[in-house]
């Protein structure tokens, strides 16, 4: 049956890199879900409405402005990162989407890590630049009422907290919201292509179930103080500066110490565990 | 080089045997079309033949194991799994712009100029789009793309008639050319008859007859016959006989034209009739068997 030769076989492959591969993978993340970055968008908003509102009604002590609005938008990029995760690996299953996904030259560790890289890189990166404008516009707002009041702008600009208030933000983003938490993101993204629904409770509840199983059988709570040690961002110790939240997830005992500490690697690990568990059972899933 | 060799292929679902040990060679250039009825294993050997699921035995599509290397396979393999599997979120630019950039075979171009006959939008949704568009911007996409095996699993299940008949139209005209392998499962047998090269039936899991479309033209006929030689055609031992409209509809399998055309007007079966004379008339008995 062999009657026609094939010509497409001498021709030389086209290449595409694995980058360019990971690149669309993440932007199409963004197109399906775009709350990744208008939730952000929005709390900002409303943040610098309230903000400007206050302005006029009571005087208010900018550093704890601008200390709000940080964790005010670094919570809500945290909770976007636990719902995305579980949604990720589930949602092409549901709308059978993943039929199409796979027909095309995308392994699945590509695709896990496309995923994966939405609350461990971009997120954090976009918390920071939505924080750092956000604040700096607080900033160009303060200015503009003491302007408008005919006072000086220069011991508002010079006791500006903002330099060393963003280099802190950068590295918590990066360490706690990005390198510490990611086990938890494993594992919600290992839920999401595990379970074929309620993702959010299959989640919560293996981990409910072994503290009280340890509660109960050993009268301990070491899983549970691991947990709770691993969502506080490891900080069990005094905070190290006074001043505010993002302060206090400071790792303790500064960059190096972090770096050096167990917890992060084996935090790691399991996170790559997870991950590896997630790709293959991609590899498996059928739509539900 | 074979496009798609099986030997002894397996799978199960917990007791249910989906595939029962299938023997499968489809050459370069074909168009299969795999038939059988619901439940009877196509989709589970499509879905070994993508990558899609695991299995037992051997497999090897374009020379490749699709278990272990389904993405590098997708590369020159492309498939229609199911209508209306494209992501409702997604636009259609993003569609385009989402293939190209990671299928180094797709020609964007010529998606668009595909998408030029139809009404659909760069600028829509998915969800947006009706049933029939949905299909036609699937088509568009995969045709597209430069693939050596394109596998259609249902491609126009629940389109209308005028929809069904364009995406072959299509197919055939703009995509078809020889080179390339096809492999099509439907229930709308007889819209894919003049399309196709080979035919493959299954059922329980295995295959029960294939043939090509050339041996089948020349081995089976239909006959209606007249009443007066109706004893004479049961003695050259139809497959199946049938009434229709009060006449008698038999049908045989390498029996002389020229002898039949003395019994009544002669004519080529429809795939649809030999699958109902070879598949419907076993389940039957089985299902008989079985009460």
């Amino acid at each position: 049956m062999t009657d026609f030769p094939v010509e497409s076989q001498v021709v030389a492959p086209p290449v595409i890199s694995a980058a360019r591969r990971m690149y669309w993978s993440v932007r199409r993340e963004l197109w399906e879900s775009r709350s990744i970055y208008l939730a952000p968008l929005l709390v900002a908003g409303v943040l610098l409405l309230a903000f400007l509102i206050s302005e006029f009604l009571k005087p208010h002590e900018l550093e704890k402005s601008l200390e709000f609005a940080a964790q005010a938008i670094m919570g809500t990029t945290f909770s976007v990162a636990i719902f995305y995760c579980l949604d990720a690996l589930n949602s092409e299953r549901r709308d059978r989407s993943i039929l199409f996904w796979k027909s095309l030259p995308v392994s699945d560790l590509t695709t896990v890590l496309s995923k994966a890289s939405i609350p461990l890189v971009v997120l954090p990166l976009l918390t920071f630049a939505i924080t750092i404008i956000t604040q700096s516009i607080i900033l160009l707002i303060s200015m503009a009422v003491l302007l408008s009041r005919g006072q000086s702008v220069t011991t508002l600009w010079s006791h500006s907290p903002l330099f060393g208030m963003s280099l802190g933000l950068l590295y918590h983003l990066l360490a706690i919201h990005s390198l510490w938490y990611a086990p938890i993101f494993g594992w919600l993204l290992l839920i999401s292509a595990w379970a074929r629904r309620a993702a959010f409770l299959w989640a919560a509840l293996p981990l409910f179930a072994i503290g009280i199983v340890e509660r109960i059988a050993f009268n301990t709570s070491h899983f549970a103080a691991m947990l709770g040690n691993r969502i506080s961002g490891g900080a069990q110790g005094a905070p190290v500066s006074a001043s505010g939240m993002s302060m206090d997830l400071m790792p303790v005992g500064g960059p190096f110490q972090f770096l050096v500490s167990p917890g992060l690697w084996i935090g790691l690990a399991v996170a790559a565990a997870f991950l590896g568990a997630a790709v293959r059972l991609r590899r498996k899933r059928e739509p539900i | 080089m074979a496009c798609i060799e099986a030997r002894g292929l397996r799978k199960a679902f917990g007791t249910t045997i989906a595939l029962d040990g299938i023997n499968l060679r489809v050459e370069e250039g074909r168009i299969l079309g795999l038939i059988g009825p619901n439940g009877a294993g196509k989709t589970t050997a499509l879905n070994a033949i993508l990558g899609l699921t695991p299995y037992q035995g051997e497999l090897r599509v374009l020379g490749r194991n699709p278990w272990t290397e389904r993405d590098v396979l997708m590369r020159d393999v492309s498939f229609i799994a199911d209508v209306a599997v494209l992501p409702r979120w997604a636009r259609v630019s993003q569609l385009l712009a989402y293939v190209a950039g990671v299928h180094p075979r797709f020609d964007r171009a010529r998606a668009e100029g595909f998408l030029a006959k139809t009404n659909i939008k760069h600028g829509s949704r998915v969800r947006e789009l009706s049933k029939g568009m949905v299909a036609q911007l699937h088509l568009a996409l995969v045709m597209a793309i430069d693939a050596r095996l394109l596998v259609l699993d249902e491609p126009t299940l629940g389109l209308d008639i005028l929809f069904r008949k364009q995406f072959y139209d299509s197919l055939l005209n703009d995509y078809f050319d020889r080179s390339r392998t096809i492999v099509v499962t439907t229930h709308q047998v007889e819209e894919v008859q003049d399309v196709l090269t080979d035919i493959m039936f299954i059922n329980n899991g295995r295959i029960v007859f294939e043939c090509s479309m050339e041996a089948f033209e020349s081995r089976y006929a239909e006959v209606t016959v007249r009443p007066e030689k109706i004893a004479a055609a049961r003695e050259l031992k139809p497959i199946q006989e049938r009434q229709v409209f009060g006449r008698s509809m038999l049908l045989f399998q390498g029996v002389d034209r020229q002898q039949l055309a003395a019994l009544g007007e002669v004519r080529t079966p429809s795939i649809a009739d030999l699958f109902v004379a070879m598949i419907g008339n076993q389940n039957v008995q089985a299902q008989g068997a079985a009460r």
